[in-house]
């Protein structure tokens, strides 16, 4: 290490790996209530890891959830980026995914057919 | 690679680690797998949260959900409901002691919520043993730029400009000390970090070491930068483990990034570290005992002048500091002194670590700003006396401390006013008394403490404080005499005077505050051979009060046959034969006899 500027570099690289302990950037949140579960939340769950795996999106947060009740519409999952509103989406399935991370995630463009829900943020 | 989308922190401090922590870890590694989420999910062990009371503690992000008291057991159902499902496991959140309230998520909790976490921000918040975490949060940011950007009396300055002051007891403003060893011309020079922590209830340098070592390293390079050394001994009890292998591994991870060693960030800067371990002694604490200990002589103070910025460590300029003033460097560096200062009073900036311990719900590491009263520290982030009792004292800054009562408690806490109320900020230990406690006895606890750590080289620390306690011992046995306090101050008086160096100078402290707040007490036990609290068993007065039922087994088992009375009806203890042993007590199965 030969700067500051190395440094930072370096950083840079690391910072991602402890993003997730900070609590920013977007949000992506799986129901895995017994409901989602049964229509495949888990699969739709590995479809968003490797998603974002393959895309380098390292400093998305997913998270999970337990039942809403709204069990017909499972899979959920929602979407939440920075200072905007949290949007459902219904009846995901993982060859949905790739189109959610790609037009909502990393471009903020909602996927309006499968939305099912809109929750403004305060 | 896989996303990961949580991370599981598993507490790895001495405390959490000797409740089984290992295991749990072990055993997450184990459940994760048997679920397939072992690339999704990343389990981290850190350094200790300061609330190793409740350990072992398991923080799981994103949701930041804070697990109390977690078994081995526990870990499936964490994994399954958790970290499969997403479905929290109440019965493992922290409940707060007074409205027995459960909370969720480790930033509400009130033992943290009023801290101001600077120098501990990183401990239980990365892994220690990994520099990459340390840098991935701004590790070493300001030693790259103290030694690029900035001339060592810039440094110098700028830590003047802060205020900050030593944190391992004296309170000496730390940038002077610096400028000392800086203008002391020589060939070598060397910057001691102080891990000895002496005092008994203190554990703050302790955890800054196992739960961020690189920060310590980080401080003591800009210290060496600033005063123009290349060499550095840390001090560390050998009683510290843990401590001593992370250390050891921070080194070996800066040397090998080039953070540490030959020509840091290309700037001609050198700076090489080791690590030098103490057998434990609390007089080996004091600087110029600490640096005897390090050259391999008998831990002993010497005389002062010269001080150690002028002929320290083998006769060469040496600046010594705390781990925790270390710990606050970097930050001064990379924020600036004017950031630093909006934290604390006037004369006393940026934050302090206390280590709650006594008679207080929530036991552990709190990190406050400086001037916040007695009073928040104890009830909003201490949870209040245990039990329901009533507060009686607070015990700051270890043996060499003070006792305060009830009416203290809206003190600022700073260095200055801690000494104007005839205690101390010492190494940041709080023991906090309920009305069960007798303060002569504490008074005795204390000196008993220093008296036997005393090095014995200078005589009114040797012969004095024995005498000292010799005095308080016979007070809470029943034997005080008339003119025993005036003996116990003037015998303090001359102590203070005249030891050699601050272990003697300040023994008396504990007796002295509490002769001056709790006089009462004292006098109680002299003239009515009374203890208020009922602790001093010689003292003692067993009674039988109306609930006796006359079985007579009192009597039975008094091995002096103190008790007399019929069956059936109430029995009387005789004072003058009773032997205060508590035999009867024991015996009654009615609780019929009370101690007082
Ligand atoms: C008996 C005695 C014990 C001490 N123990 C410690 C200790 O354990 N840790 C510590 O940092 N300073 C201790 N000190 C204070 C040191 O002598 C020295 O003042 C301190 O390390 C300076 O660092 P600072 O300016 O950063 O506070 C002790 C002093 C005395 C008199
Ligand atoms: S004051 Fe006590 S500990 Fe200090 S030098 Fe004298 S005898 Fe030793
Ligand atoms: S043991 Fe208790 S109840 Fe029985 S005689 Fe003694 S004091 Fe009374
Ligand atoms: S060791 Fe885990 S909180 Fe202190």
């Amino acid at each position: 290490m030969k700067s500051l500027a190395d440094l930072q570099a370096l950083r840079e690289k690391l910072k991602a790996d402890i993003k997730l302990r900070r609590n920013e950037g977007t949000i992506v949140i799986v129901g895995m209530g017994t409901c989602g579960i049964a229509a495949g939340a888990r699969e739709v769950m590995s479809a968003v890891l490797d998603e974002l795996a393959v895309r380098k999106l390292v400093d998305v947060q997913v998270r999970q959830t337990g039942c809403i009740g709204m069990c017909e519409k499972e899979v959920l999952v929602d979407v939440i980026r920075p200072n905007e509103p949290r949007i459902t989406y219904g009846k995901v399935k993982p060859e949905d995914v790739k189109k959610i991370i790609a037009d909502h995630v990393v471009n903020g463009r909602i996927v309006e057919e499968l939305v099912v829900g809109k929750i403004e943020q305060n | 690679m896989q996303h990961i989308r949580a991370h599981v922190l598993v507490c790895g401090g001495t405390g959490c680690k000797s409740a089984g922590s290992k295991d749990i870890q072990l055993s997450f590694a184990k459940n994760l797998e048997a679920y397939g989420l072992q690339d999704e999910v990343m389990v981290v062990e850190t350094g200790c949260h300061g609330f190793c009371e409740n350990g072992p503690l398991v923080i799981i992000y994103p949701e930041g959900t804070f697990y109390c008291k977690v078994k081995v057991e526990d870990v499936k159902e964490i994994v399954e409901s958790h970290l499969y499902k997403g479905r929290i496991v109440e019965r493992l959140l922290y409940r707060e002691p007074m409205s027995l309230e459960q909370v969720p998520s480790y930033s509400e909790i009130g033992f943290y919520k009023k801290q101001k976490r600077l120098v501990l921000e990183n401990c239980g918040a990365i892994n220690p043993e990994q520099i990459e975490e340390y840098i991935a949060v701004g590790g070493y940011e300001a030693l790259a730029k103290a030694v690029t950007t900035m001339s060592p009396q810039e440094v110098i300055d700028e830590v003047k400009k802060s205020g900050l002051r030593g944190r391992g007891g004296g309170g000496f403003p730390t940038g002077m000390k610096w400028e000392f060893a800086a203008k002391s011309v020589s060939d070598k020079k060397y910057v001691i970090c102080n891990a000895d922590e002496g005092d008994p209830g203190a554990f703050m340098d302790r955890s800054v070491l196992e739960g961020d070592p690189h920060r310590v390293l980080e401080g003591m390079a800009i210290c060496g930068y600033a005063m123009g050394a290349d060499e550095g001994y840390i001090y560390v009890r050998a009683e510290y483990p843990l401590a001593i292998k992370r250390l050891r591994i921070a080194i070996e991870q800066a040397e090998a990034l080039g953070l540490l060693g030959d020509n840091i960030f290309d700037s001609g800067f050198s700076f090489k570290l080791h690590i030098k371990e103490g057998a434990g002694a609390f007089v080996c604490g004091e600087e110029t005992a600490l640096m005897a200990s390090i050259e391999g002589k008998r831990g002993m103070p010497r005389p002062r002048p010269p001080f150690p910025a002028v002929s320290g460590l083998w006769g060469k300029p040496t600046n010594i500091n705390n781990v925790e003033t270390f710990a606050n460097v970097a930050q001064i560096i990379v924020h600036g002194a004017d950031w630093y200062c909006q934290f604390g009073t006037e004369r006393s900036k940026g934050t302090k670590v206390f280590a709650l311990t006594g008679k207080i719900n929530n036991t552990g590491l709190a990190e406050v700003p400086m001037g916040i009263t007695m009073r928040e520290i104890i009830y909003d982030i201490g949870g209040g006396i245990t039990n329901g009792k009533k507060f009686k004292a607070v015990q700051i800054g270890g043996p060499s401390g003070g006792c305060l009562p009830e009416n203290m408690l809206d003190l600022p806490v700073d260095y200055d006013s801690l000494i104007a109320a005839g205690a101390m900020m010492g190494s940041g230990g709080l023991v906090v008394m309920d009305e069960d406690t007798c303060m002569v006895d504490v008074a005795k606890f204390f000196l008993n403490f220093t008296q036997s750590e005393s090095c014995g080289k200078c005589t009114p620390c040797r012969e004095g404080t024995k005498r000292m306690l010799e005095i308080l011992t016979r007070i809470t046995e029943g034997q005080g005499v008339e003119g025993d306090i005036e003996l116990l101050e003037n015998l303090a008086k001359n102590i203070k005077e005249t030891a050699l160096c601050g272990l003697g100078q300040t023994a008396p402290n504990p007796v002295l505050s509490t002769l001056k707040y709790f006089r009462h007490e004292y006098e109680a036990h002299i003239k009515e051979k009374r203890c208020p609290a009922g602790v001093c068993e010689k003292l003692a007065n067993y009674t039988i009060t109306d609930a006796c039922r006359g079985c007579g087994l009192c009597a039975r088992n008094c091995p002096v046959q103190a008790i007399s009375g019929k069956i059936k009806s109430k029995h009387v203890i005789d004072q003058a034969v009773c032997i205060k042993c508590g035999a009867c007590m024991a015996a009654c199965p009615f609780k019929a006899i009370i101690k007082g």
